[in-house]
């Protein structure tokens, strides 16, 4: 198929960046392709013009590690739901098709270059209480500590958070709850992150909030645009939390 | 009481003031409306609901004062949230495309704003009784009571005022449709098991207020409620 891309392209985090409009290179894209791979492909024809190449995130192409981050037609990883943008295929598209491709946009993920964006500020929260403290030792014996499956289970759902911020791309606020109440949903409904439960809720949204996100207002574009579908549901576990955590602890 | 003005300012914090003032706005609304549609049950009642409401003296101004500390709180949290959030995105994107949320949901600004410039216009209207309105509002009944019932149905008679008034329901519905469903997920309320009745809640409620509130002016302005002056 035959395509014409819009990217944008921004030199540093200084340049004030712009639409590049890409067709010549993007011409005779198979279907079989992933997103990802087209850009390969514009990127080695931009490269063989002697033209800078599209700078964009990837690292596990297989839809695990949340590196992949572009909004693809003013959707983050593009049309398909529950997709990075690396298993987003090109046959979600058709010949002669017209795409956006824009970088997540947020004050507290600046343009790096071009697609890429630094999230750092996600690690700044997850320093902040996205870990339990234990004493080192001997394995425990197995099964000492038991958990419900319900439980477990949505532990692991929540803990199914890739990191790679499509719900603070999609929110029309640019909040980052989705991604920090999936943390402490993960942490703080299991036994062993019970006991820092108070003080990991409060660090954590102290960290969301000087990080220059938005808030949140209940739009929930975040859960429809989260590639391991995320349940807002834990947004409102984090409200709780918060409530719980202000008032409670001494 | 450091913890406190920490906890107002946060992110969740915020939302719980939005929350919890939204909560007591929607049961002034429905208790407002409750209270208006006495105005079909004829002049002697309404007049004497309203002659009622003035008697409770200074507990009528405690309610006023606790009102107008709510609006102005829910106003003032909801502009700082406004700013802090397009600050939030300084560069736009050139596509958007929603997927979850509602015209509702992306409008509530701008119907709340809306909403102020119409309450300030309805509190001149029928509370103060200033402006080009006066004559009807210093009517008094027979009893030497305000007579609220001409005021509202002669206020109504005026096509353009009937139709700002029905203008404004309508805005009033669609913020909230949003607002009132939201609330419950703000508070911590989520459960697949309520989910539906949340869900619900907005979209019934808005339209209660919507059918309620409205009823009035297009009675007047179809004759089935008439004056008595």
């Amino acid at each position: 198929m035959n395509l014409t891309i819009y990217v944008w392209r921004q030199k540093d985090a200084k340049d004030a960046g712009g639409f590049e409009k890409y067709t010549d290179e993007c011409k005779g894209i198979s279907e079989h392709m992933s997103f990802l791979e087209m850009l390969d492909v514009v990127n080695d024809r931009l490269t063989e013009k002697g033209k800078m190449p599209i700078a964009f995130d990837s690292d596990c192409r297989e839809g695990i590690c949340g590196t992949c981050s572009m909004v693809i037609n003013g959707r983050p990883h593009g049309p398909w739901k529950a997709t990075t943008t690396c298993q987003l295929h090109m046959r979600a598209f058709k010949d002669g098709d017209v795409i956006y491709i824009e970088p997540w946009r947020s004050k507290a993920f600046p343009v790096i270059q071009d697609l890429i964006v630094d999230r750092k500020a996600f690690d700044t929260i997850i320093q902040a209480g996205g870990y339990i403290s234990t004493n080192c030792g001997s394995a425990p014996d197995a099964n000492s500590m038991l958990i419900g499956k319900e439980v477990s289970d949505s532990a692991m759902d929540a803990a199914a958070c890739i990191g790679c911020g499509a719900c603070v791309a999609a929110c029309p606020n640019s909040s980052a709850m989705l991604f920090t109440a999936a943390k402490l949903a993960h942490m703080n409904t299991l036994p062993q992150g019970k006991p820092e439960e108070a003080q990991r809720t409060l660090s954590m949204v102290g960290a969301m909030d000087s990080a220059g996100f938005g808030n949140c207002s209940n739009h929930l574009e975040c859960e429809a645009a989260c590639p391991k579908e995320i349940s807002g549901q834990v947004i409102a576990a984090m409200n709780r939390g918060y409530a719980k955590a202000s008032f409670g602890k001494r | 009481m450091n913890w406190f003005g920490r906890y107002l300012k946060s992110s969740v914090g915020a939302k719980h003031v939005m929350a919890v003032t939204g909560l007591l706005l929607v049961g002034f609304v429905l208790q407002h409306m409750v209270g208006n549609l006495q105005v079909f049950a004829g002049q002697e009642a309404i007049n004497a609901y309203a002659a009622g409401l003035k008697k409770l003296g200074p507990l009528l101004w405690v309610a006023r004062i606790g009102l107008i500390v709510i609006f102005l709180v829910h106003i003032a949290s909801a502009l700082r949230l406004v700013s802090l959030n397009r600050a939030a995105r300084p560069v736009a994107y050139k596509m958007v495309k929603s997927e979850r949320s509602s015209f509702a949901s992306r409008a509530m600004a701008m119907s709340g704003l809306i909403l102020l410039a119409f309450l300030a216009f309805h509190l001149l209207h029928f509370t103060l009784g200033g402006g080009p309105l006066k004559t009807q509002f210093n009517l008094i009944d027979a009893y030497g009571r305000h007579d609220v019932y001409n005021m509202v149905v002669l206020g109504f008679q005026k096509p353009a005022v009937a139709i700002s008034y029905v203008v404004a329901m309508l805005l009033l519905c669609l913020h909230l449709s949003h607002g009132v469903t939201s609330l419950f997920q703000s508070l911590g309320l989520n459960h697949p098991k309520y989910n539906g009745i949340f869900n619900l809640a907005g979209p019934v409620i808005a339209t209660l207020v919507l059918v309620g509130n409205c009823s009035m002016p297009i009675a007047v302005l179809a004759g089935l409620v008439k004056a008595t002056v």
